[in-house]
């Protein structure tokens, strides 16, 4: 869907993210977006400066490694609380719009 | 025109820890819904997943044993996209990194040769919860969700659909051997995709791949993949082409049928969990991984022909579950007459426990006790019927089988002159066998101890019997 | 005795003494807020009544002292929305680590949450859902954000002391704006259990207080290992109220040339000029030093921190709580219910941290940003090979008018500057009041260490407060 690699940020490429993101975006909103997301990006674009091609990435900044737990139950949510906050509930079940398969 | 198929199967596995994935729930199945949930599996906002070692661990275990070829380096990405089963509307699972690449699983063909399938590879990630769908809402159930998840993705290398199954029992067989999954298709604790496509028998190119899904057993999966190979030839014959989608099984039709829900174009939006650091599994864990592994199917197959000299369908009778396996070898050890064995274990217990609707895993008999029994026949204090009934009694009440011979008072009676007695009884009482007999008719001899047996409730020695109504008729 | 007006530590001492009740000092603090808050905002739902059991052990340290909470930390069964929309009346089933920890420790969980941008999502605190905490300085002034309402309320007499968190300076920029201390740990000191992530790899919680002494003293509540954080670092915490009594005679204080550029204040120029001679007086040696990478991190900050909150942010969908707009089909539900119950900024960071991670772009934009944020941390690795710490204005102005900013979200990111270094590298960080403008707007001065030295920031910072006046001065409410 995404082609370019340059910055094209047009109206249809902010509809694509849009619904990818399951966001609802008044046309009004739409056309602000494009037009500030395009001057963040040419902004960011301030990266492509940089010969990073040797660089490692740092997804973490702490050097942690294996971080396990042991298996061990612990006690579940009782049902009460996990519905609690439900907009829609039945029995003991989270309620959505139906699905088709 | 000549086709072949080509075929790559995506297995997924339920681990069989206690405890999810990434929190603390446990993970059993059947239980009413959303009762094994917590701020984590419900990816409430401000929960944070912390893996649990033993998913891990049985991760390595199926890697290791699939001949795979173990990253040294494995991190967990997020796959981004939403959905109602997916409380996070992200899954935590392996992109780029995944903890495994490159092995194989050997699998038996019919003709008897070996033929070793590729895995591409392997990861883990968390299952998603379940939707329960009914007349106009869907219902959530989050109880699965975050149970740890193990795909397995072959190569394309499974050439027809007796390949794909014979690749899914053996796969099943390995997962059970190391005792890290359930592998029940029908608890979801296995299931499994297919993608397959034709291609002019000899070509090296690919056809157009089809996803195909919803298979609820071993038999749906060889099903569908023969039906699709009918369906996509009779398209190809036309000169028609086929649209790459994802296909659903319908076994009541036997038929596939594209899913309704389009798929759009996917974009996961894949990037490392900033959640989760690094995993670094290093060459020490491997090493002690690795000897904690049982022996595989094959192996232990290839030693039992050599041991015991069983073969064929039995051979794979007694490979085909560890439990199996592990009690055979413990009733040889016993009694080293592992082909009286093999007969009392795939028949008598195996009904019985079928019966009794429980595995061998359950199995509360003791090998030496179950000797015990399988002695008393041998030395004929008991008869097969009354041995089997023994077994029931056994099974059922945990009792030693001497105890219940003595209470029940079921020795078999091996005492001529009793046996006489009994014969001649008999002979008067059915007079139309005996003149049956006499005049050839061999069966109702058969008959005729049957009789016998029944006014003795089993317990009579039906051999001798035998002889000794032989010798009083054909006098 | 207004004790509202007090420090946590000046509390303790008072209630050696005499006792004092938590009520007491709960009921000064609604009295302040009654008759302020209506011009600060720093509060939220201040209307409704909240039904809690008083579970509190009033026993512990704290004694009961109330703390105020950022309403993105879950508080068991009190409300916690982000100031969000999409949260609306959200009620956690759990307490974050950070509120075990300070309930444990006999601190009392002050029933309103404060004011924030929605998400976390801003400097001044304009984008909240209830609208935007004004300063108490000056009340046509933002409090900064996103943690302003934590900074306002604590600079008004309105709280003890506060939680808040810092993503990319919302401890420390709303701190500096409203003149009083805000520490921003390492990342990994203090477990984000609990914390509603935005984004995952430089979200931290801190204190916000009157005083450096407070700081110290709720660090030593709040930090250490949890087992439920796996990036939670197992590391022995030191005791920061020791590090307090040293001086800084010698101490090696750098600073970064990349920082006093074009767009920085004047005032606040000077006013940093006359606190490195502060520290100067104080034996400090301090020297320019190099962070060759500053001009970029404002770009990798907005790429790494957006493609993380997108992620994070997916599962607010209506689906298991918050707000939910009614619809047959599912697709339409998530579209609506994310369309209208996010605000504005949180619509433009999801899109464009979407955007950043949507195939196709991942690399030329995500991933590069990982690579340039590598740079970044090896230059504050380099610069603490040099020096102790590193001393910087928190914010290039001091605080901005409402409505000033926000129609522009890229002039808006730029305001976080000097601020956003620290998450990326992890490092630790705080702001101390360093002076005020001459319309009487607070200054802020930053003070940098090595990951996990919250001690030398501490020290350095304790050092400077107790030789200046600047944090006696109170707004005039």
């Amino acid at each position: 869907m995404v082609k370019s690699k340059s910055n094209s940020i047009t109206i249809k490429t902010v509809n694509y993210i849009a619904n990818l993101a399951r966001i609802e975006l008044k046309e009004k909103e739409l056309k602000i977006f494009v037009k500030q997301l395009k001057k963040i990006i040419d902004y960011i674009n301030k990266l492509k400066e940089l010969d990073v091609s040797d660089i490692p990435p740092s997804s973490h900044i702490l050097k942690l490694k294996n971080v396990l737990r042991e298996d061990n139950l612990k006690e579940s949510l009782p049902i009460k609380e996990v519905l609690k906050n439900a907009p829609e509930k039945k029995e003991n079940f989270f309620v959505v719009p139906k699905i088709i398969e | 025109m000549e086709y072949e198929a080509v075929i790559g199967l995506e297995v997924h596995v339920q681990l069989k820890t206690k405890t999810k994935a990434f929190c603390s729930c446990s993970t059993e199945f059947g239980n009413p819904a959303n009762t094994q949930t917590c701020p984590i599996c419900l990816g409430l906002p401000g929960s944070l997943p912390v893996l649990n070692k033993t998913a891990l661990e049985y991760a390595l275990k199926v890697c290791l044993s699939l001949n795979c070829k173990i990253q040294e380096y494995t991190k967990f990405d997020r796959k981004n996209y939403f959905y109602p089963d997916l409380p996070k509307n992200y899954q935590i699972s392996q992109y780029d990194l995944p903890l495994a690449l490159g092995g194989f699983l050997e699998i038996e063909l019919e003709t008897g040769d070996r033929k070793k399938i590729g895995i591409h590879r392997i990861h883990l990630e968390e299952d998603a919860g379940k939707l329960i769908h009914t007349q106009d809402k869907s219902l959530v159930d989050f109880n699965r969700c975050g149970i740890p998840l193990l795909e397995i993705v072959s190569e394309p290398e499974i050439a027809n659909p007796q390949e794909a199954y014979q690749y899914l029992i053996s796969l099943k067989e390995l997962l059970k051997y190391l005792d890290v999954s359930d592998c029940d298709m029908e608890k979801g604790s296995l299931r499994c995709d297919a993608n397959i496509s034709l291609r002019k028998k000899g070509s090296l190119s690919l056809g157009t791949k089809i996803e195909l899904k919803n298979m609820n057993s071993f038999k749906a999966v060889r099903d569908a993949l023969s039906y699709e190979i009918y369906r996509q030839k009779l398209v190809l014959q036309k000169r028609k082409r086929l649209s790459q989608e994802t296909r659903l099984w319908d076994p009541k039709k036997e038929k596939t049928f594209p899913m309704r829900r389009k798929e759009e174009a996917q974009d996961y939006r894949y990037f490392p969990d900033p959640d989760l650091p690094v995993f670094v599994i290093d060459k020490e864990k491997l090493k002690m991984l690795k000897a904690s592994l049982p022996e595989l199917p094959f192996e232990k197959k290839m030693r039992f022909l050599k041991e015991y000299g069983i073969t064929g369908s039995e051979l794979d009778f007694i490979v085909s579950e560890r439990q199996i396996a592990d009690y055979f070898e413990a009733c040889v050890k016993i009694y080293p007459k592992p082909k009286t064995i093999f007969n009392w274990i795939a028949g008598p217990l195996v009904s019985e426990l079928n019966e009794l609707k429980i595995s061998f895993r359950e199995l509360k008999l003791n090998p030496s006790d179950f000797i015990e029994l399988i002695r008393m026949f041998e030395d004929k204090k008991l008869s097969n019927i009354v041995a089997k009934e023994v077994l029931k009694e056994m099974l059922r009440t945990e009792k030693k089988a001497n105890q219940i011979v003595e209470e029940k008072g079921l020795l078999q009676i091996s005492d001529k002159d009793i046996l006489s007695k009994l014969a001649w009884e008999v002979i008067s009482e059915n007079p139309v066998a005996v003149s049956d007999y006499r005049s050839g008719k061999i069966n109702a001899l058969m008959f005729l101890v049957g009789q016998a047996m029944k006014k003795m409730k089993g317990k009579a020695d039906p051999k001798l019997l035998q002889v000794i109504l032989k010798e009083i008729l054909d006098k | 005795m207004e004790l509202n007006r007090l420090t946590a530590h000046q509390l303790l001492e008072l209630i050696k003494v005499n006792s004092i009740e938590s009520q007491e000092i709960i009921s000064f603090l609604e009295k302040r807020i009654k008759e302020i808050d209506n011009k600060l905002n720093a509060y939220v739902r201040k209307d409704r009544t909240v039904d809690v059991k008083s579970e509190e052990n009033t026993e512990g340290f704290l004694k009961g002292i109330p703390i105020s909470i950022k309403d993105n930390i879950c508080t068991k069964w009190l409300p916690t929305e982000c100031c969000s929309k999409i949260l609306e009346g959200f009620l956690p089933p759990y307490d974050a680590t950070v509120i075990e920890k300070l309930k444990s420790y006999g601190a009392k969980i002050f029933p309103l949450k404060t004011n924030m941008d929605e998400f976390a999502f801003g400097s001044s605190t304009e984008n909240s859902y209830f609208g935007p905490t004004h300063n108490p300085w000056n009340l046509e002034c933002v409090a900064g954000g996103s943690s302003g309402g934590s900074a306002a309320a604590v600079a008004s007499d309105e709280a003890i002391f506060a939680l808040g968190t810092d993503t990319g300076g919302s401890i420390r920029q709303p701190a500096s704006f409203c003149g009083v201390v805000g520490l921003k740990p390492t990342y990994g000191r203090v477990s984000r259990y609990g914390l509603i992530a935005f984004a995952s790899s430089l979200d931290v919680i801190g204190p916000i207080t009157k005083d450096v002494y407070d700081s110290a003293l709720l660090l030593n509540i709040i930090a250490g290992y949890d087992p439920r954080d796996s990036t939670s670092v197992n590391i022995e915490v030191p005791d920061y109220l020791k590090a307090l009594n040293l001086d800084i005679k010698g101490i090696k204080i750098g600073i970064p040339k990349e920082y006093f550029v074009e767009g920085l204040d004047k005032q606040v120029k000077e006013s940093l000029d006359e606190a490195i001679s502060v520290f100067k007086k104080l034996g400090a040696e301090c020297r320019e030093v190099y962070l060759p990478h500053t001009e970029y991190a404002v770009a990798v900050y907005y790429i790494i921190a957006t493609a993380e909150a997108s992620s994070n942010l997916a599962r607010f969908d209506g689906i298991q709580y918050g707000y939910r707009i009614k619809q047959k089909n599912l697709i339409s539900l998530y579209k609506k219910t994310r369309g209208q119950g996010f605000g504005q900024e949180a619509k433009r960071r999801i899109i464009l941290g979407t955007f950043t991670l949507a195939h196709g772009y991942y690399e030329a934009y995500y991933l590069r940003a990982l690579k340039v944020r590598t740079l970044i941390k090896n230059d504050f690795d380099e610069v603490f090979k040099e020096v102790d710490c590193l001393v910087t204005p928190t914010s290039p102005t001091p605080a901005f008018k409402i409505g000033e900013k926000i129609r522009d979200p890229l002039k808006m990111y730029l305001s976080d500057i000097f601020t956003i270094s620290a998450n990326l590298a992890g490092i630790p960080a705080i702001s101390i009041p360093c002076g005020f403008t001459k319309n009487n707007l607070p200054i802020g001065l930053q003070i940098l260490s090595s990951p996990f030295n919250e001690e030398m920031v501490l020290r350095v910072a304790y050092n400077f407060e107790q030789n200046t006046v600047w944090h006696k001065i109170k707004p005039k409410l």
